[in-house]
């Protein structure tokens, strides 16, 4: 099972989905379009490709490319045959929803509550999406890029020395 | 054959009389040393502190020894509260319902880097430093301490015990200083 | 709770009255000398029986994957170690390769020999400890205190090779920072000789007996197809069927020169998971004695002078090792830019490193994928209908750490 025939394979399935694709350090890589990522990682769990158990889900945001700010990444695998495959669909910082893969991978629930908490993508059909990890009081969605890290409440720190 | 050396590893008694069948002392010292040889710690363990925790309770380093033979994880039945790795925002009125909760007398130890002062973790969720909510008496920092720290640490707080003074809760420092953190 | 899955659950009982009388909400955490690390389990319960468990995590969320995009390679090392902090050097070894598959760097043998018997002595320690854990919720103390003897062992290993006893920071892009010292031969071949028989003392305590088999069997059980579907790795897959290990499926470091055995469970419940993780404390252990017994000579890193600090001697004496040394430090180095996800077989599972590098010192977006946080969300299923005797020991034989599932 090689990158060109799982390649070859979905491109003619889902000709206009797939934007680009590319393979960094061997690890085939396909950028599809937001509405139709939800086909094409049911096709790849039902069909004879067998890329059926989900690795990771994560977001990402690059606030430079306009139109395509927030992305998010799906690594999937097949454990027979040890293929690997990571899937990224891109969308703009004022919509940023997806559909959710809950019902065709349970572990995927709290992977997308997590991203949901860190870039507020907003999963559509997810059974119980809240936030998970930070403080509810935060108010924010602390990872993507235009919030700072510290908290401001440090006295120890001497900005003298830390350079800031 | 040489004679065995006899280590004798009793408290020493505290300054006083005695007599043919009475010791006359001050009652705040034989209280100050029932209570430093009997201290029962709440282990608040959170992260990786917790683990250097364990091994400190193990045959090892042995925390049993200095009198701390059960840990009590109900806060009304303990002594000495052992915060032990990062406190985040979140679990922050989690911390300070837990030492409401104490009886007097209670002390605090600040084990470790996070515990004392947020450690390396400077970030938006991180709470930098318990004494920020609940106040400290012994800081142990280290990331994580070495189980030897610790028990320095909890030594300290041994040597507290015996010489702070018995109702130290009604002095008006200690008064103050609740009402500074909002504890009353 | 959602109103759905309430509702499923009221329907059994007849009446209203029968409801109010009978289910209650036990609060199970934050704090909880049961639960090993801060996390909520807010459970429905009729009697002991639970019927629907609902959980909070995230009460020692510190935040890694914002802090990394500020720190640099080396300094990432020191927040990987925090995460699964009971086999930290797993972690860090991991890290460092992500970063080497990222600037396609090849380390010499040596160093793949060095760094399976670094990561199997910790993964020895991490079972060890989740092995004693599982005792201690059953009422026998007795083994943990056993086992944290072995454990101060390999803390005194540790210590040889890079300083420190739990968060070890160990090792360096390309390799070690200092090879095996003399001190380190003689306790590893100490361990070597004594673990099987002290580790036997251990086992002799719980494995056939009577009393911890009645409490574990049939504890918390989960079948292969749903674990899958969790996207469960590491020992809790394998007790449940599935022979899925990285070091085999993809072997990295070596690993694919020698020979062990994955073993792997039926019915995934938590006697399952405990005699998964013994068998593989002895696998880790052949592991250490064949790469110990057949520890290639050479270097202890690989040269690559961009990401690797020289010499402090040469520093001071050498003009091209002065320049790498204040490239390293202030962050000067270029570094390619890319994406790249690299795993190993951590503790409990699946440990993957996921970097986007952009050129610049500080990764652009590094995601753990961190095997705790993921099967964890399993536990209410794996909970629902039994006792809260039964939640407890399996929680505790899950293995979940704090450091890990909160990140």
């Amino acid at each position: 099972m090689t990158n060109e025939f799982v390649l070859e394979a979905i491109q003619r399935e889902f000709s206009d989905s797939v934007i680009s694709h590319s393979e960094p350090y061997g690890f085939l890589t396909l950028e599809i379009k937001k509405e139709d990522i939800k086909k094409i990682i049911h096709y790849l769990k039902d069909s004879s490709l067998e890329i059926n158990f989900l690795t990771d889900i994560c977001g990402i945001h690059f606030p430079e490319n306009k139109e395509k700010e927030v992305g998010v990444i799906y690594h999937l695998h097949n454990m027979m045959t040890n293929f690997r495959i990571r899937l990224k669909t891109f969308m703009p910082i004022e919509n940023t929803e997806v559909d959710t893969i809950t019902d065709l991978f349970a572990g995927a629930n709290w992977m997308e509550r997590e991203t949901y908490d860190f870039f507020g993508i907003n999963f559509k059909g997810h059974p119980d999406l809240r936030i998970i990890l930070n403080d509810p009081d935060l108010g924010y969605h602390p990872m993507l890029k235009e919030y700072r890290l510290e908290d401001g409440t440090r006295t120890d720190k001497d900005d003298k020395m830390f350079g800031r | 054959m040489s004679e065995n050396k006899i280590i004798k590893t009793d408290a020493p008694a505290p300054p006083g009389f005695s007599g043919e069948g009475f010791f006359a002392t001050k009652l705040d010292s034989l209280i100050g040393m029932a209570r430093s040889y009997s201290l029962w710690p709440l282990p608040f363990a959170t992260s990786c502190c917790g683990i250097e925790f364990m091994a400190m309770m193990m045959p090892t380093y042995d925390l049993a020894r200095f009198g701390a033979e059960r840990m009590s994880f109900s806060p009304r039945q303990a002594d000495c509260l052992l915060v032990c790795g990062t406190i985040s925002k979140k679990l922050g009125p989690v911390l300070k319902e837990i030492y409401t909760q104490m009886a007097e007398p209670k002390w605090v130890i600040a084990v470790g880097a996070c515990a004392s002062s947020g450690g390396i973790f400077d970030t938006y969720s991180v709470l930098q430093g318990i004494d920020k909510i609940i106040p400290v008496d012994v800081y142990v920092p280290g990331c994580p301490p070495r189980p030897e720290q610790i028990l320095e640490g909890f030594m300290q707080v041994q040597a507290l015990s015996q010489s702070e003074s018995l109702r130290r809760r009604d002095t008006p420092e200690y008064q103050n200083l609740l009402e500074s953190y909002g504890i009353d | 709770m959602k109103d759905n899955e309430l509702s499923n659950i009221l329907s059994q009982y007849d009446s209203k009255e029968q409801i109010d009388g009978q289910l209650y909400t036990l609060n199970l955490g934050p704090t909880h000398p049961a639960t090993h690390g801060i996390f909520q389990n807010i459970l429905t319960m009729d009697g002991e029986r639970i019927l629907h468990s609902e959980q909070t995590v995230g009460y020692i969320h510190r935040a890694f994957e914002k802090i990394s995009e500020r720190r640099n390679f080396a300094q990432i090392t020191t927040l990987t170690d925090r995460m699964n902090y009971c086999s930290a050097p797993i972690n860090n070894i991991g890290w460092h390769m992500t970063v080497e598959k990222l600037i396609g760097c090849e380390v010499p043998k040596r160093v793949d020999y060095m760094r399976i018997i670094m990561m199997e002595l910790a993964r020895i320690a991490d079972h060890l400890v989740c092995n004693g854990v599982i005792g201690v919720d059953t009422g026998a103390l007795t083994g943990f205190t056993y086992v944290f003897q072995d454990r101060e062992r390999i803390y005194e290993m540790y210590e040889q090779i890079c300083g420190a006893r739990m968060t070890t920071n160990m090792g360096r892009i390309g390799g070690f920072e200092r090879d095996f010292t003399p001190k380190f031969h003689e306790l590893i071949k100490d361990f070597i000789k004594n673990f099987p028989k002290r580790f036997e003392e251990f086992c002799i305590l719980l494995e056939r007996n009577r009393i911890f088999m009645d409490r574990t069997i049939g504890a918390g059980p989960i079948s292969a197809e749903r674990a899958l579907s969790y996207s469960f790795t590491g020992p809790n897959l394998r007790a449940a069927g599935v022979d899925y290990d990285v070091r085999v499926a993809q072997p990295y470091s070596s690993y694919d020169d020698f020979d062990f055995i994955i073993p792997i469970g039926t019915a995934g419940d938590t006697y399952d998971r405990f005699m998964v993780r013994q068998q593989e404390i002895l696998e880790s252990y052949k592991l250490i004695k064949n790469a110990y017994e057949n520890l290639p000579e050479g270097a202890f890193h690989a040269d690559v002078p961009d990401f690797y600090l020289p010499e402090k001697a040469d520093v001071y004496t050498k003009m091209e090792a002065l320049i790498y040394h204040f490239k390293i430090v202030m962050g000067e180095t270029e570094i390619p830019k890319g994406e790249v996800y690299h795993c190993v077989e951590g503790g409990n599972g699946e440990l993957g490193f996921y970097l986007v590098s952009d050129g610049g010192r500080s990764p652009y977006r590094l995601h753990f994928r961190r095997p705790c946080f993921i099967y964890y969300q399993a536990f209410p299923e794996m909970i629902q209908g039994s006792m809260i005797s039964d939640a407890v020991v399996t929680m505790s034989s899950m293995n979940v750490i704090a450091g890990e599932l909160d990140a």
